[in-house]
């Protein structure tokens, strides 16, 4: 597929020093935060829009898969190279082009990292919510790719929230514009959205014009421990139905509990089968009226024990014990399969309930903690593939997860996507025709299939419009 | 003593790594080159697709893995503690053992491996000078570590002329009831900052300590674990060892982070500490033997200068962070402010500012916003390395600040009057 004067053509369009075809370089682009590793051909690091389109073109008319990479630390194979090709590194591309104070905007390139971008605008007193757990990482290009959220997004809404407009050289090469830098905006079709979450096989986002919010001027965190995930999953219904929205609402049920107890003392009565983190941000004079409210509401509930942060460090180590979670994992088991499923918030105690039931199924651990304001459950099946006949085992239960998830009115992913790892799922909670649709915008816009091929989509599905046998 | 680790040694401990990614936002190579190869998740797989055969060790491979500072920052902030700079320094000797050693590395075995060389060579000389290599030939390896081409753009301490061992005596006799310490000065405070090296010394010895300076240590051996020299490491760390054997110890002292860094076992994942005694960096070691009480007691000056601290990596990564601020925030002729990014890596990394200069210094140059932003005049340390380096920052820049060594500000503190 790939030969010398490609080679040269490539290094023509972005100097010699930004292609390499090496096995090392090859090598370092093979794999994400899956556990999975696909060669790609030839890796790139192009340094602006007219070098990506030049780009897209040549490999458009060679028909070569091109594979759009920010930090590559997506959960779901969005930036495998699975048919190998060329991968389009973007963090050249990682300059903060203007912060606009007097209409909340920033507008950015790709490369730029989530949390860089986070502290640039505080300092000017304002706030960019979406933070997703890899925020000191990960990219805006690959947040918006993946549509990423975070424990803010009960609050604050998810990226898809935050994107104003947007350039994209699409899959033929051409560079385009959508939205604007204005709040309102109903010219065309709302191609910005379209792109949103669309993992990379629309096309490659050069600039990214981002809404901002006034940074809120205080924060109060609580930890409140519960005997049962059901008392706990009362309470957000309960906060939520008495018109508070918390920034967060993390929860973290008896496994995810037990998991870092074995890790480290924690200090948490021993009867508590679940815990609670809800924050709440704005004006300081109404902030400690409002955590009032909250321990109003959640009191009569059967809670164990509250405890209310009252300095920074406070807030710090009640975040430690949720942050804790996930490095304890590791303890159970050396294998996780980590999903995302959500579902509606009024539904997460049956949800738990049937992953309590799934666990005891096929006997492996699974361990949930999450976003329980927005009712998005990190769910980690934990096993041993090295154990006979595991790997069925787990694709057994996730298979069975997923299932109740799609029944209970949810869907198989919140926020980390579909990529590779969840494309045999698509089709539970999407019916045909609505798969159909979505293939055939990804035809219009990328006739030869050379954007982030073999993503979202079951590759051994027929295209849209092919006559069935 | 315990077999350096080959890279099979850390075959589970590299496939612990999930390639999460969280390294990018920690690793100062990673952030100026935004490269993959550069970032402790692209060595660990590098790591594995050599041990599985999958790659050689081309040169590509070779450059890629010169890239890290073993700066442990990667280590620490790792959900899974992989030691990548234990990975990487068994990856860089494996490397050697088959492409022999670079030019770098083998000025470093030059220099650092004998020490009638490094004395005849700085006695009364200054090493770094320019005008020394006109007196060295083409073909050394020192003219290749410290090249004029790379040091005209450098400032450098000038040379004192006495070093360390001719300013304290092998052992500073202290009180009958106290214990006796021995002192690991290191390259660097033995002959680039020997008024540093002799503070290490003389204080312990202020507080009733006796003090054992052994004549015959020498290099900690980090120079000869950056560059790949496995029998080098062995070599020194045997010198070293003899040179502390033979005489009762309650702990040994170290005033250079790297130097506690390479002996205590963090980046050459050794079985731990090879010597007997414990080691404790000499600001912990104060710290706990009640000098910030009797520095908070000492009358504030009138006329107090603004300090910030820049944290080590070696320091850093082994957990000392608290100690120098204490001892710096109860200083009584001092005003001191935290600068923003104070844990960022200063670039010097051992032998990386010799193999990639520009890098190195762009590596450092991150370290201006938050000093410039304190209103520093004075930027303290525990870091001959970092000192050196953080000068050569500030100077470039032409920003009116020095760096010192926290002691030097202590000794200070003890030692003037209130002005």
């Amino acid at each position: 597929m790939l030969n010398d004067r490609l080679l040269q053509q490539l290094a023509d369009i972005v100097g010699a020093d930004n292609v390499s075809a090496s096995a090392v370089d090859r090598i370092t682009h093979s794999f994400d935060a899956t556990q999975r590793q696909c060669l790609p051909d030839v890796v790139v690091h192009p340094g602006n829009a007219e070098e990506i389109s030049r780009i897209v073109r040549l490999a458009n008319a060679q028909r070569i898969p091109l594979l759009p990479r920010g930090a590559g630390s997506g959960f779901t194979g969005g930036s495998l190279p699975v048919h190998g090709g060329i991968v389009l590194v973007l963090t050249r591309m990682n300059r903060i082009l203007e912060i606009d104070v007097d209409n909340l905007i920033a507008v950015v390139q790709p490369g730029v990292v989530t949390g860089r971008l986070q502290k640039e605008v505080e300092r000017l007193g304002l706030f960019y919510p979406p933070d997703p757990a890899s925020k000191d990482f990960s990219t805006l290009g690959g947040n918006i790719a993946e549509c990423a959220g975070g424990p803010r997004c009960v609050k604050y809404g998810v990226t898809r929230d935050y994107v104003l407009g947007l350039e994209v050289v699409t899959p033929t090469g051409e560079i385009i514009h959508t939205g604007g830098r204005t709040m309102k905006n109903v010219v065309g079709y709302d191609l910005t959205r379209l792109f949103v979450g669309s993992e990379g096989t629309l096309g490659v986002v050069t600039r990214i014009i981002l809404r901002l919010l006034p940074k809120p001027e205080a924060r109060k965190t609580m930890l409140v421990a519960f005997a049962s995930i059901d008392g706990a999953a009362e309470a957000v219904s309960a906060v939520i139905r008495g018109k508070i929205i918390p920034t967060t609402l993390e929860f973290m049920d008896g496994s995810a509990i037990d998991c870092v107890r074995k890790a480290a003392p924690l200090d948490l009565p021993l009867d508590c089968r679940a815990a609670l983190i809800i924050e709440v941000d704005g004006d300081q004079a109404v902030l400690d009226g409002q955590v009032d409210r909250i321990l109003a509401i959640i009191q009569p509930l059967g809670m164990l024990e509250t405890r209310v942060a009252a300095t920074s460090e406070e807030s710090e180590a009640i975040w430690k014990v949720r942050r804790s979670v996930s490095p304890s994992l590791r303890n159970l088991n050396p294998h996780k399969f980590n999903e995302d499923i959500v579902v509606p918030r009024s539904r997460v105690p049956e949800m738990i309930r049937a992953l309590e039931a799934i666990s005891n199924r096929y006997g492996v651990p699974i361990v949930n903690f999450g976003h329980a304001g927005d009712g998005n459950i990190h769910v980690n099946v934990m096993v041993d593939l090295a154990e006979a006949g595991m790997e069925d085992k787990v694709q057994s239960a996730l298979h069975d997860i997923f299932r109740a998830t799609v029944d209970l009115g949810g869907s198989v992913s919140g926020e980390h996507g579909i990529g590779t790892a969840k494309a045999a799922y698509i089709g539970m909670e999407l019916d045909p025709a609505t798969l159909a649709a979505m293939r055939t915008i990804k035809k219009a816009l990328d006739p030869n299939n050379i954007m982030n091929p073999g993503k979202i989509f079951l590759e051994d599905q027929p295209e849209p419009g092919a006559t069935a046998g | 003593m315990a077999e350096l680790k080959t890279l099979e040694d850390y075959r589970n401990k590299i496939a612990q790594c999930v390639r999460c990614g969280a390294c990018q936002a920690h690793c100062p190579v990673y952030l100026e080159t935004g490269r993959e190869g550069s970032v402790a998740r692209g060595k660990i797989v590098l790591a594995a697709a050599v041990l599985d055969g999958e790659v050689e060790l081309d040169e590509r491979l070779r450059e890629e893995i010169s890239l890290c500072l073993l700066c442990g920052s990667c280590v620490v902030k790792c959900p899974n503690h992989t030691p990548t700079d234990a990975i990487v320094g068994a990856l860089r000797r494996q490397i050697t053992e088959t492409h022999g050693l670079t030019p770098i590395g083998k000025g470093v075995a030059a220099l650092t491996g004998s020490k009638s060389l490094i004395k005849t060579l700085l006695k009364g000389a200054d090493l770094l000078s320019p005008l020394l290599f006109k007196k060295i030939p083409e073909t050394s390896g020192l003219r290749l570590r410290f090249s004029p081409e790379l040091l005209r753009e450098r400032s450098l301490p000038p040379i004192p002329e006495r070093n360390l061992f001719a300013r304290v005596p092998e052992l500073l006799e202290g009180d009958a009831d106290k214990p006796t310490v021995g002192v690991f000065a290191g390259c660097a405070l033995t002959y680039l900052y020997p008024q540093v090296g002799e503070l290490l010394a003389r204080l312990p010895h202020s507080l009733g300590y006796s003090v054992f300076t052994p004549r015959d240590q020498g290099c900690c051996g980090m120079p000869a674990l950056s560059s790949g020299n496995g029998p080098l490491i062995d070599k020194l760390t045997g010198a070293n060892l003899k040179a502390f054997a033979g005489r009762k110890i309650a702990a040994i002292l170290t005033g250079c982070a790297s130097c506690h860094g390479m002996l205590a076992g963090h980046s050459a994942e050794k079985a731990g500490n090879p010597f007997g005694a414990e080691l404790v960096d000499i600001h912990v070691f104060l710290a706990q033997h009640g000098l910030v009480e009797r520095l908070a007691a000492l009358p504030k000056w009138q006329q107090r200068v603004r300090v910030t601290y820049h944290d080590p990596c070696h320091l850093r990564s082994a957990g000392v962070v608290r100690q120098p601020r204490d001892l710096l925030r109860t200083l009584p002729q001092v005003e001191f402010v935290e600068m923003e990014d104070a844990g960022l890596c200063c670039g010097l990394g051992g032998t990386f500012t010799a193999a990639h200069p520009g890098l190195s210094r762009s590596i450092g140059d991150r370290k201006l916003q938050g000093l410039q932003a304190s209103g520093a005049t004075l930027i303290a340390s525990g870091c001959p390395g970092c000192i050196l380096q953080l000068q050569d920052i500030v100077d470039r820049a032409g920003l009116p600040v020095r760096a010192v060594h926290t002691l030097e500000l202590i000794q200070q503190a003890l030692s003037e009057s209130p002005q």
